[in-house]
């Protein structure tokens, strides 16, 4: 599948058409009153396209919702009319056809998603347009238009519902990797043993929950290459053996030869914005410290010499000269060093603990587990902006909330929550601003989430 | 020329410095305390005609080190003796110069006797060495199974404990050194009784900290305790550090209680 840019979005075209710019898309989510007001009436479907389009419009309007990026109008409000193209807008109607009539109470919509679909020669066809309903001008208010083609099969249906909805999202300054993407994360499901787990895989929303891995162990610090081919993890055998480093093919789950070190621990990998090299803590001398080395675990060298527990190491996914990680003994906190692991500095500010820091796509902000305001091993989801690291923003509120990694669209943080008094750690996804919570596993213990490109 | 002015020079100053130190010693008013009595000395006078020409008389001495000895100790018998031309030791140490000394073994309580011969007469001197009963030593009963047909594994289980931890520490405690003493004991017995096998020294954690920062703290937790093993004589080749963080926890309530069983070093059978 072709991969699309992060933020592809139109300097000058988001401007002219009064759309806020994402490029910090976490601010411009936090913006709530200044969110697009979507109304988003049902496609209709010419001939054989109309058995289509109830599948057609039910992806459009969950690939809008789940962006976070749009406030979707109730249908309820919608007049009367609805127009199909273009050229049925009117300079005033009153029943549907002019964007006033959108634009003004009770829909109060900035924009108007409008089309239809047809099935020609064989061929599924539909046409996809975006105006703003706040232009007098039907030619200005024109901000979208496409057409999209494809075979008359739900498959392609819903194929051609994520192209334009993406198209839409894009428009709007934000970014269509969400669509392309994968979370990869750790379950009981399939596993062997009381204390099995191996790795799955599902789409950004929940769906087609499948098993990676079959390695009959237990698995854990799940982390996914930069492009999405390559899984690492730390593993334990079951019958017992101490943790160690395993990179495994992404869609096949078969093990990538990878030299592990000559010490009782290997674990927990980052990798380097190129994929070229990782990361990762390891005890060859006694202690743990974090070392670096290629891809294959070979030419490794060692970046800390502390006497602490040095872990979790996450390369700035723009500035591989920058990389945090966690230390402490006792009290685990958030550090920054460089690559060659000097300039050391904390970035948490010593309150409680402080963990599993994750760089957002653009390398502006990190999401971390933080016990600050909570009891000891009670962690919540916190954001920071890292030129501004005593500035934090708290997202969550209820259970132990851990593990947040970014999506790649830059707007959603995939974590792995546990209830506080019983219950099995799952795994949700939020908005970037702590809004639009939402459970995705709920069959077994589902841990270690991390979010990768397809 | 130049050596001889430091030697000079460095003579000069060591005269200074016992000056200083005389003085020093001299100016303290706490007296020295006598020095402690010797092994027992035999001085009889000296056999022979008459008083007179004592100085030509044979003399001597002898020494036992120890007077006091436990069965298989060596003994160093030394003498001196004067105006002897034959000297001899009995109890099977036989002729000897007229000073010496030389290493016994005996293996029981034994008077030794030096006999000195000379023109004007004969000297002797005895020295007693003692043999002492050590005493009893306290002997712990080994630790054995109930079961003599016990396995490696259930030996391991039934008689090894957990060495506990402080919250987000790797310091032994007290109760965990009497606990990993008893270990070490124990793991030797067990090491005898299974001639090729090795344990685990695992390293857990409470479900507090992070999964990250757990799976180091519970690495050096089961060093820690490793290291204190192989103080204790058990061989390190045998023992093997995992560290489990908090992904093997034995309790999973959210209690203090709870998440002590889960901060510790445990000890499994190993491959």
């Amino acid at each position: 599948m072709t991969k699309r840019p992060l933020i592809a979005v139109s300097f000058v075209a988001a401007l002219a058409s009064g759309v806020l710019l994402a490029q910090d898309i976490r601010t411009f989510i936090n913006k709530i009153s200044e969110k697009p007001a979507l109304a988003v009436p049902e496609f209709r479907g010419a001939g054989d396209a109309q058995p289509l389009m109830a599948v057609f419009n039910s992806t459009v309007n969950a690939d809008l919702q789940n962006s976070g990026l749009f406030d979707l109008r109730s249908k309820s409000y919608f007049p009367p009319t609805v127009p199909q193209q273009q050229t049925d807008i009117r300079p005033q109607d009153g029943k549907g056809l002019a964007l006033a009539d959108w634009a003004g109470a009770p829909v109060n919509a900035t924009h108007l998603v409008f089309g239809y679909a047809a099935v020609t020669n064989g061929v599924f066809v539909v046409y996809g347009n975006v105006d703003d309903t706040r232009q007098q001008d039907a030619q200005s208010a024109q901000l979208l238009s496409n057409r999209y083609v494809g075979s008359p099969t739900e498959a392609d249906a819903i194929r051609k519902a994520h192209e334009f909805a993406t198209d839409i999202i894009v428009k709007f300054g934000g970014s269509a990797a969400l669509f392309d993407s994968r979370i990869y994360f750790t379950s009981t499901r399939g596993s062997a043993g009381k204390f099995g787990t191996e790795i799955w895989a599902m789409d950004w929303d929940g769906n087609n929950q499948k098993q990676i891995t079959h390695l009959g162990a237990q698995l854990a610090h799940t982390a996914i290459s930069p492009d999405g081919s390559r899984l690492a993890f730390t593993m334990w055998p079951l019958a017992g053996g101490q943790p160690q480093i395993v990179m495994a093919n992404s869609q096949t789950g078969r093990r990538i030869p990878f030299y592990n070190q000559q010490a009782s621990m290997n674990s927990c990998v980052g990798f380097t914005p190129d994929g070229t090299h990782i990361y990762y803590a390891s005890t060859p001398t006694g202690t743990p410290q974090i070392y670096t080395a290629a891809v294959d675990g070979q030419g490794f060298s060692p970046v800390t010499s502390s006497r602490g527990n040095p872990t979790e190491p996450k390369v700035n996914p723009k500035n591989p000269g920058q990389v945090l990680f966690v230390d402490g003994s006792p009290k685990e906190q958030i550090y920054r060093m460089n690559s060659a692991g000097s300039g050391i500095e904390r970035i948490s500010n010593g309150e409680g603990e402080a963990s599993n820091p994750a760089w957002s796509p653009d390398g502006q902000h990190v999401a971390f587990a933080w016990t600050r305001g909570y009891m000891s091993g009670e962690f919540n989801i916190f954001v920071i902006d890292i030129g501004k690291p005593q500035e934090y923003e708290q997202l969550t509120h209820d259970g132990k909330n851990e593990n947040p990694v970014w999506a790649p669209d830059g707007a959603h943080i995939v974590f792995m929550r546990t209830p506080l008094k019983s219950g099995n750690t799952q795994i949700y996804t939020m908005l970037a601003n702590g809004t639009q919570v939402k459970q995705l596993t709920t069959q077994g213990i589902n841990k270690y989430p991390v979010w990768g490109v397809k | 020329m130049t050596l001889q002015f430091f030697r000079s020079r460095t003579l000069t100053a060591s005269a200074l410095l016992a000056l200083a130190l005389f003085t020093a010693a001299c100016s303290k008013h706490t007296p020295i305390p006598p020095p402690p009595p010797g092994p027992k000395q035999d001085t009889s006078q000296p056999t022979g005609n008459g008083g007179a020409a004592t100085s030509t008389r044979p003399t001597a001495t002898l020494n036992a080190e120890p007077s006091r000895f436990e069965r298989g100790q060596e003994i160093k018998l030394t003498w001196l003796t004067t105006n002897a031309n034959d000297v001899s030791i009995s109890n099977g140490v036989g002729t000897v110069g007229s000073s010496g000394t030389v290493t016994v073994s005996p293996v029981d309580t034994t008077t030794y006797t030096l006999t000195a011969n000379g023109p004007n007469g004969t000297a002797t001197a005895t020295a007693v060495v003692t043999l002492v009963t050590p005493a009893p030593a306290i002997v712990t009963p080994p630790v054995r199974p109930n079961n003599p047909m016990a396995t490696f594994e259930s030996r391991v289980q039934s008689d090894l404990k957990d060495a506990l931890f402080d919250y987000d520490s790797v310091n032994i405690r007290e109760d965990a050194r009497a606990a990993l003493t008893a270990d070490a004991e124990a793991l030797k017995h067990i090491f005898v009784d299974f001639p090729n096998s090795s344990v685990n020294v695992e390293g857990h954690c409470d479900e507090r900290g992070s999964a990250e920062y757990n799976l180091g703290l519970g690495d050096r937790r089961a060093s820690s305790a490793r290291d204190l093993l192989v103080q204790l004589g058990v061989p390190a080749a045998r023992l093997h550090t995992i560290s489990y963080g908090k992904e093997r926890p034995q309790c999973t309530d959210a209690t203090e209680a709870c998440y002590q069983l889960n901060r510790r070093a445990h000890i499994s059978a190993g491959q």
